[in-house]
């Protein structure tokens, strides 16, 4: 921030002699700043729980992850391929203009023209064959074929202002960027003004000096509850140490993340630590695509991971309770399913339990009595004490003979390693940003293929043809009983043949100084606009 | 030396050269910078999509020929993660690091010359054997070691000083300084020791062995004969003797502060180039690393440069086509 | 730059004038390695950094038979006993981890002496290689001269000119984690050093008369550069060799923190440090304090026998 002393000494004489009462400022430090001001740049958790203050959807999600009602009042679905949004009534953009159709069919016609997107937004609008407007505030949207998800998606796709980026009187919608009416659409890097920058949020950006801080500023036309801070500084702190030196020191109000051996000191040094389960599960995934397995010694070249026996001996071996305990500090939950349970389309199964003998027994009958050696591939930087997790997983399968590598590196080399197949085994982390079931289904588990666009992250290649069509038939289901039905179906058949094997569901932790309060998110978000103060 | 100069700088362009095809093909190798930046949930057409619209489908030679056609011209490309030029990223975090690179020069001169001085004339009392046992002590403690001690004492412990960031920056002349803030400074002091301490032992090390030299040399014995006050020997002949050479050797030594800073700058999360090296090199984005290197090269060639000249200029003995020998 | 600048100061910064007193009260009779053996050992603390050096060396070798615990045999390890202060029992042997355990159950002081190991021979393996390609490339620039001395030391000159935490940092990011990478890298950033002080050696001998006389006789080029030329360069290697090893422990800890340097399954004395540096602010200070300590003391005692035979072995003493 630009200090100049003497407009600062005018503004604080001012302050005081108007307002008596203390300036209500919050200042959080986040693991990581976002990589753009704009909202439809970076397809990513980091830019989504910041812009989110600024920016909002026709839909949003609260802290579980359930639909709520955003810049949309309601929505239903004519048909199966017909989505009707109304429009909440007497929203205003921070620039004063009103919210209409038009601002949310630029809003999805600026998707595809968003240029050097490392993540693009297409993933929401690729399915859409056209938006139109009925009057001011009904949005009709239509898709190629039934999705189920669609609301679901509105909410992770802000809506930007339409006269703020110079768009023409009328915008009309064609696919892939064809939109007529968008006139000269302004890039990313003009985002950094808050000219540009224009949301229906609660908070106005206000200044971002990259690496330092991000300010934003109340915004008093904001349509829902009164913010509750007059200004929000956001600071990115990446390593752990100092972020937390940096709440105890006051230098800030509130951290995500607090590294989890740390938490005592905090909680000694008078701080409040807010914890929940998170929708994101750690899972280990098994090379199941042929006999040509990476990295496996001992086995006279054959692929004992596609051996369902071998696969429940590797589940069983692994004491999750101790791991929980001992390296996540009891800031995990021993998983049994790819979704914390009761979220959409879960079964309610227990964890594995730790049986390392019926595991060992289980290896005999697969022919393995003396085990087999392999490598365990795990990033060192992307999720909770993950290298440390695998390190503690390759004592437990050694243990049973699984003679065990640990190949840690960091997470870039990781993702492209495993992605080219290179690991025999891995650790890895799916957060559903949908919030539901066929989002760690569709991508984990079910058959890779490139037509399709099933199994992305399908590193493992496991594949389950009864199962893919279970699935399929749930994404395209627009009724929620069945489809929930259809998809405990599905993910039981893929855990009952542990397909893959879940290991721990992670937990959130944020620290905050006593007068704060914050609903503690599934998603892992940090929403500056829903911390409070404390009501005592 | 217009000769000199010429090949001097036409040496840098190939290390520079050498340099960004080393990198460029080497990052290439490491991985798929799109593997790690886009959301996972996304499909495999999608991915394929955003390669092609980062130009990263392209093979390696192709990639490389744009990237050289687009230098040649100045432009040394846009970032993967951020999506504006390299250059104005890194440009953005130079002064940060400049800042911390000056400060803990200035730091290191101005706590080692006395000290170096000190030891040098009294090598054996033991003020100089425990300035000189405090210097190998301050080489050798690893960098990144003696900024933990720092943080866990003063950040910690004490509690006096922030344990990490940047703090309050003031704009001079369209440059964020933290040194001209109480807050700013705070936040400074700990990163700057941490980068000094290093040099610092370094600079007590030359200051003494000058020292020692100058005491020796006729016209200081001269000036002790004379009934000259210690006080004006040190201040007039000695110091002055040994500035040249110790500010020549720190001259060349702040392209190696601009390189150390990476460490310092991950372990106190101060916002620099380094830091930003950091997290371009765990998000694979190529453009940044590259435009990082370039320009850390050319800093260092720009400096050794002009010490060079200024000491040709300020010692005649010295000829620039044998510096090198 | 620093390292070069740090191997400067046996050339540069340490005065030569105050040695010849030192130098002439030594009896005609001893032999160099004994002059130098004796006034090593009138510098008590370069004594005691010998020492220290010597039972750290040994503590490496040894490890194998003298830790209670293979840290890197993941079977031995026990997760039940991770995090436990220093002093503690097991809860799975019965026996006392005198140093405390870091969050796997692995035991530090076995941990620290494996560690130990790992940087010693880090900075050993590739010590050895830098010295060899350097002196090849020194004595090769010397004795030929003309263009392929420019060359050579054009080369060196350009190398010695980066930081040489840069340029490991970048190999490193570029090859991915391991030993043998950091050896190599650690290889790359080091030969300079050698080749350009045994060039300075090697060009002040070529000069002398018996080389003449040696290329008179016709000796073969090779005998002349190994018989000759290379015995004379010995004590300035030395000198720059226990300066250099120090820096490449330290610089190999440095790579390890930052996360570009050995495995974590087979970690050296930096990432021990780097690993425990997620429990400092958390009061498990045994987790990266003690490794840290063992780090700094190798360092140290190598910089104090360093320090001292720069001054029994001036090299401008032995011409």
């Amino acid at each position: 921030m630009n200090v100049r002393p003497a407009l600062l000494i005018a503004s604080l004489v001012a302050a005081t002699s108007l307002t008596p009462a203390m300036a209500a400022d919050l200042s959080i430090g986040l693991k990581s700043e976002p990589t753009s001001m704009d909202p439809q740049f970076h397809n990513l958790a980091t830019n989504a729980q910041v812009l989110e203050n600024i920016f909002e959807g026709l839909t949003k999600q609260d802290a579980v992850q359930r639909l709520q009602p955003g810049l949309a009042s309601k929505w239903e679905a004519s048909d199966d391929t017909t989505w009707r949004f109304t429009l909440r009534d007497g929203v205003k953009f921070q620039n004063g203009s009103p919210l209409t159709a038009r601002d949310v069919i630029y809003t999805l016609c600026r998707v595809p023209l968003v240029q050097n997107s490392p993540s693009p937004f297409t993933i929401y609008t690729g399915a859409i064959s056209d938006v139109t407007a009925e009057g001011d505030d009904v949005v009709v949207v239509k898709t190629a074929s039934a999705n189920p998800l669609l609301p679901t998606d509105m909410a992770s796709l802000p809506i930007v202002s339409a006269d703020a980026l110079g768009a023409e009187k009328t915008v009309t919608y064609k696919p892939d960027g064809k939109c007529k009416g968008m006139g000269d659409v302004p890039q990313s890097p003009a985002f950094n003004s808050p000219d540009i920058a224009v949301g229906t949020g609660p908070y106005k950006l206000d200044s971002f000096v990259r690496g330092s801080k991000l300010v934003l500023t109340k915004f008093d036309g904001y349509w829902g509850e009164a913010p509750a801070w007059d200004t929000v500084t956001m600071r990115p702190i990446s390593s752990a140490g100092p972020r937390v030196a940096a709440l105890l020191s006051g230098d800030v109000d509130m951290i995500e993340s607090p590294p989890i051996q740390d938490i005592p000191r905090i909680e000694g040094a008078g701080f409040k630590i807010i914890d929940a389960l998170s929708n994101r599960i750690i899972y280990l995934h098994l090379y199941q695509q042929d006999e040509k397995a990476p990295s496996i010694t001992g086995t006279n070249g054959k692929n004992p991971l596609l051996d369902k026996r071998v696969r429940e001996a590797i589940s069983l071996s692994i004491n999750r309770k101790a791991i929980v305990d001992r390296i996540m500090g009891g800031y995990a939950k021993a998983a049994g399913e790819l979704l914390p349970p009761p979220m959409f389309g879960t079964n309610g199964r227990e964890p594995d339990g730790y049986d390392p003998e019926k595991a060992k027994q289980l290896l005999a009958e697969a022919g393995y009595p003396d085990g087999f050696g392999i490598t365990l591939g795990t990033p060192n930087d992307r999720y909770i004490n993950d290298e440390k997790v695998a390190q503690a997983i390759a004592q437990m399968l050694t243990r049973i003979g699984i003679k065990t590598k640990v190949d840690a590196v960091t997470a870039s080399q990781f993702f492209s390693r495993r992605n080219k197949l290179e690991f025999p085994i891995y650790l890895a982390g799916w957060g559903a940003s949908t919030g539901e079931m066929s989002s760690p289904l569709k991508s984990l588990v079910a058959t890779y293929d490139k037509e399709t666009g099933m199994g992305p992250t399908n590193a493992g290649r496991y594949s389950n043809p009864a199962m893919d069509k279970i699935l399929t038939e749930a994404m395209s289901t627009i009724d929620d009983t069945k489809r929930e039905d259809l998809l405990k179906k599905a993910e039981q058949m893929v855990l009952d043949d542990y397909g893959i094997i879940p290991l721990h569901y992670e937990q959130t932790v944020w620290a905050m100084k006593k007068g704060l309060s914050y609903e503690p998110r599934v998603d892992q978000y940090t929403i500056a606009a829903e911390v409070k103060p404390a009501s005592e | 030396m217009i000769v000199y100069l010429v090949r001097r700088l036409g040496q840098s362009l190939v290390a520079i050269a050498a340099m960004a095809v080393l990198v460029f093909v080497g990052v290439y190798a490491i991985g798929n910078p799109v593997d790690i930046l886009i959301n996972p949930e996304s499909t495999q057409a999608q991915i394929a999509a955003t390669m092609q619209r980062l130009g990263l489908d392209r093979p390696l030679w192709e990639q490389f020929g744009i990237f050289v056609w687009n230098a040649l011209h100045g432009d040394l490309g846009i970032s993967f993660v951020y999506g504006r030029p390299a250059m104005q990223i890194i440009l953005e975090r130079l002064p940060a690091t400049m800042e911390l690179a000056l400060v803990a020069l200035v730091l290191s001169v101005s706590i080692g010359i006395p000290l170096g001085v000190l030891a040098g004339l009294k090598p054996n009392s033991i003020g100089g054997r425990s300035i000189m046992a405090g210097s190998i002590l301050g080489f050798s403690l690893p960098n990144f070691w003696q900024g933990m001690l720092l943080i866990l004492i003063f950040a910690v412990l004490l509690g006096w000083l922030p344990a990490g960031g940047r703090g309050e920056t003031v704009e001079v002349l369209g440059i964020r300084v933290s040194f001209l803030t109480l807050d700013g400074l705070k936040h400074l002091i700990l990163p700057a020791m941490n980068l000094a301490l290093f040099k610092m032992s370094l600079v007590i090390r030359l200051a003494r062995a000058n020292t020692r030299e100058v005491c020796l040399q006729d016209y200081v014995k001269y000036a002790r004969a004379k009934g000259l006050s210690s006080r004006r020997i040190v201040l007039v002949h000695i110091l002055k003797n040994i500035l040249i050479p110790v500010v020549t050797i720190i001259g060349l030594e702040l392209g190696s502060m601009v390189a150390f800073a990476i460490v310092t700058e991950t372990v106190f999360a101060w916002p620099g180039m380094g830091k930003l090296l950091i997290d371009s090199i765990n998000l694979l984005d190529r453009p940044v690393i590259v435009a990082y290197l370039m320009l850390t090269v050319l800093i260092i060639v720009t400096i050794n440069l002009v010490v060079d000249v200024i000491y040709s200029l300020l010692d005649p003995r010295v000829r620039l086509s044998e510096v090198d020998a | 730059m620093s390292d070069e600048a740090a191997m400067g100061l046996s050339e540069k910064a340490e005065p030569p004038v105050k040695q010849p007193a030192e130098a002439k009260r030594a009896p005609a009779l001893e032999s160099p390695a004994m002059r130098i053996a004796r006034e090593f050992c009138e510098d008590r603390l370069a004594v005691l950094g010998l020492v220290l050096f010597l039972a750290i060396a040994a503590i490496a070798i040894l490890a194998p038979w003298i830790t209670p615990q293979n840290p890197y045999d993941l079977a031995q390890l026990d997760i039940m006993d991770g995090g436990l202060p220093p002093g503690s029992e097991s809860f799975a042997t019965g026996g006392t981890y005198w140093l405390g355990t870091d969050e796997q159950g692995r035991d530090m002081l076995s941990a620290i002496a494996y560690g130990l190991r790992i940087s010693l021979l880090v900075a050993t393996v590739s010590l050895a290689f830098a010295i060899a390609i350097g002196v090849a490339a020194g004595t090769t620039a010397a004795y030929l001269g003309g263009k392929v001395d420019t060359l050579i030391m054009r080369v060196v000159d350009l190398q010695l000119s980066f930081p040489s935490i840069l340029i490991a940092l970048i190999l490193l990011a570029l090859f991915g984690r391991g030993i043998d990478k950091v050896i190599i890298a650690l290889i790359i950033v080091q030969w300079a050093y050698y080749a350009r002080t045994v060039r300075s050696s090697a060009i002040v001998e070529t000069r002398k008369d018996y080389i003449d006389a040696a290329r008179c006789l016709a000796l073969s080029h090779r005998r002349i550069m190994f018989r000759h030329l290379l015995p004379n360069c010995v004590p300035p290697l030395i000198v720059v060799g226990t300066v250099q090893i120090a820096q490449a422990i330290a610089l190999e800890a440095t790579l390890s923190f930052l996360g570009v340097g050995v495995p974590i399954t087979e970690p050296s004395l930096g990432l021990l440090i780097a690993n425990g540096y997620d429990y400092l602010l958390s009061g498990r200070y045994w987790v990266s304090i003690f490794p840290g300590i063992a780090l700094v003391a190798t360092i140290i005692a190598i910089n104090l026998v360093g320090d001292r035979l720069r001054d029994v072995l001036n090299p401008r003493l032995q011409t």
